[in-house]
């Protein structure tokens, strides 16, 4: 279980998540001082946030639209968040499933902020609203990657095959 | 049932007769680009590496291509150290694709790679940048991946867990009218099918109108198809590819292509009459916001940017050549020009074109990404106003997120910047 500690609109993009200028950031322990550095009020919240609670992030549809910026993925990744959105862009995605940040696709997720979810493989239950929504699974291609820890152990495992390590 | 062409090309770099939608793949990776993000995957390979008790080497160094475009000359000592870095592997790794900050084979990624021969009809290309789907304009698979995602490219060779996407057909016929572009039809279709309306499929472009585009042109459309969610845009190749193959690129081999078939099957087909498209502007904040001229004509602007991936080559940088020459841009605004390659630089002098710019006013920057992305250089200030020929006008997209991008094609640009508010070059002089 956990709190939603924001809730964001449609059409979010990398951009947005990640602006431009912090590009040259590039390392995952380094790039969470900037998410949503342009949205002050939530950059405050997650960069004042004990890392070690877990929290999420509502989104709308089209969710982490635009470049495909992997730090847009890491930044939310090291402030611990699961996102939940309507649906995703697909290259947030990937970059997300790759590097392990919790993405939870829920087409008609109802959240407010300071509600409290709790997230099975199936469904997203609002306690505080006493909803339950369905979420739509990651294609099974995908689903592997998550399993595996991730794509560098799942790469790991097809270089040692390659290799014959 | 016939195939796609994206289905046809997944199928071969798999070695399999076909595919199907939905089908998960790991097909071979023909060429594999990255900018200055190169930086980041360099790291993520040394993770992959870790522990394996093997050196660290690229599964096949002709097969990368590495540009510096997003930031130069470098504007910080950790851009210039980031590059530094990439310059070490590209040198370890024996990358000969590389373009460093250069005046003579320098650029944005997605112009140099069409023009040096890097892209071949059939092939698979993959690009730590969302615009990668550009390179659909000869005839390729492209799309955009990210960092950890390359990475593993430059492990196997291969990408992994490719679902094979299905296809929207976007026909097209007609002729676009007087100052009315690529950029103008690919704006009109992403306002029709919206921001997400391609998400997870291909944009596969047929129709009479696209037979007769410039390579230029089919390069703006497959650019901008990401902009509807695409995973890629696609024109099947013919004999404009091969002219610009053969004659832009250089290339003297072998070409094989690639057609979809007569029966392949499309989830979407999507018909356009060229004859009726009015110049676009896509309006803040989102690119599908899209609305004809008419509705926006008016709008003051304080900074034009004409380049990018999208429309800084050279018939770009002619069209707004030949609206300003001999006039004055407007003292409200500021007019800033990205030729999108070093190569097209020197051709525009050569042609004159940069010096008339200039004699009216605009400044003519080096070859890079430049303000498309609010990274380096042509900042907005508070409440400014941007009509950019770039791809995207999301908040906060040019550096600050209290300013507003417009986008539009170079026509509308450079007309705009002689008013000092968006205006039709219909209606001009020119």
């Amino acid at each position: 279980m956990s709190n939603v500690i924001y809730k964001i609109g449609d059409d979010i993009s990398t951009d947005i998540i990640y602006p431009g200028r912090y590009m040259a950031t590039v390392l995952p322990s380094e790039t969470p001082q900037f998410a949503f550095a342009d949205v002050t009020e939530l950059n405050t919240m997650l960069n004042q946030k004990e890392k070690s609670i877990p929290a999420i992030i509502i989104g709308g549809k089209n969710f982490g639209c635009g470049s495909s910026r992997e730090q847009a993925a890491s930044t939310l990744k090291g402030h611990n968040i699961t996102v939940v959105a309507r649906d995703f862009a697909r290259i947030f995605l990937q970059n997300s499933i790759n590097l392990g940040l919790n993405t939870v696709i829920c087409p008609e997720i109802e959240a407010d902020e300071n509600d409290e979810l709790e997230i099975s493989e199936t469904e997203v239950k609002n306690i505080t609203k006493n909803k339950t929504f369905p979420i739509i699974p990651l294609p099974k291609a995908r689903q592997a990657i998550v399993e595996a820890g991730g794509l560098i152990p799942y790469t790991q495992v097809k270089l040692k095959a390659k290799l014959g390590l | 049932m016939g195939q796609t062409i994206v289905q046809k090309i997944i199928a071969k770099q798999c070695g399999l007769n076909s595919v199907n939608v939905g089908d998960v793949v790991e097909p071979q990776v023909s060429l594999a680009m990255s900018h200055e993000n190169a930086a980041l995957v360099i790291n993520q390979f040394s993770e992959i590496y870790k522990g394996l008790n093997v050196e660290a080497n690229v599964w096949d160094a002709s097969k990368i291509a590495i540009i510096f475009d997003h930031r130069v000359p470098a504007e910080s000592k950790k851009t210039a150290t980031n590059q530094k870095k990439i310059r070490d592997f590209v040198a370890k790794q024996g990358i000969e694709k590389f373009h460093d900050i250069r005046g003579d084979e320098g650029g944005i990624c997605h112009q140099i790679l069409p023009e040096s021969g890097y892209v071949m009809p059939g092939g698979i290309v993959v690009g730590t940048d969302s615009h990668t789907t550009t390179h659909g304009a000869l005839g390729a698979f492209s799309f955009g991946i990210g960092a950890t995602e390359m990475a593993s490219v430059w492990a196997l060779g291969t990408i992994l867990n490719v679902e094979v996407p299905a296809t929207i057909k976007v026909i097209v016929d007609g002729e676009l009218p007087k100052y009315v572009s690529a950029k103008d039809l690919i704006l009109y279709l992403i306002g029709k099918i919206s921001a997400e309306g391609a998400n997870y499929k291909v944009l596969e472009f047929h129709g009479s109108t696209i037979r007769n585009m410039t390579t230029s042109g089919r390069l703006t459309l497959c650019n901008m198809s990401v902009e509807a969610g695409a995973t890629s845009g696609i024109v099947p190749p013919d004999s404009e590819t091969e002219n610009y193959l053969r004659t832009v690129a250089g290339y003297k081999g072998e070409l094989e292509y690639i057609l979809p078939d007569e029966d392949a099957e499309y989830v979407q087909i999507v018909e356009i009459d060229a004859n009726k498209i009015e110049p676009q502007i896509a309006c803040p904040h989102t690119v599908d916001n899209v609305k004809p001229i008419s509705e926006v004509e008016g709008k003051s602007v304080q900074q034009i940017v004409i380049g990018s991936c999208t429309n800084g080559r050279l018939d770009d940088i002619k069209i707004a050549a030949d609206i300003v020459r001999g006039k004055k841009i407007n003292k409200s605004t500021r007019m800033l020009v990205f030729p999108a390659s070093s190569r097209i630089y020197q051709e525009a002098m050569e042609l004159g074109y940069v010096g008339d710019l200039m004699k009216a006013g605009a400044v003519v920057m080096n070859s890079g990404c430049g303000p498309c992305l609010g990274v380096h250089q042509g900042a907005l200030g508070d409440g400014e106003v941007a009509l950019a020929t770039t791809n995207r006008n999301f908040l906060g997209r040019m550096g600050n997120p209290s300013s507003e991008v417009y986008l539009s094609s170079p026509a509308v640009a450079a007309y705009s910047a002689l008013t000092g508010v968006i205006s039709n070059p219909n209606k001009g002089e020119n």
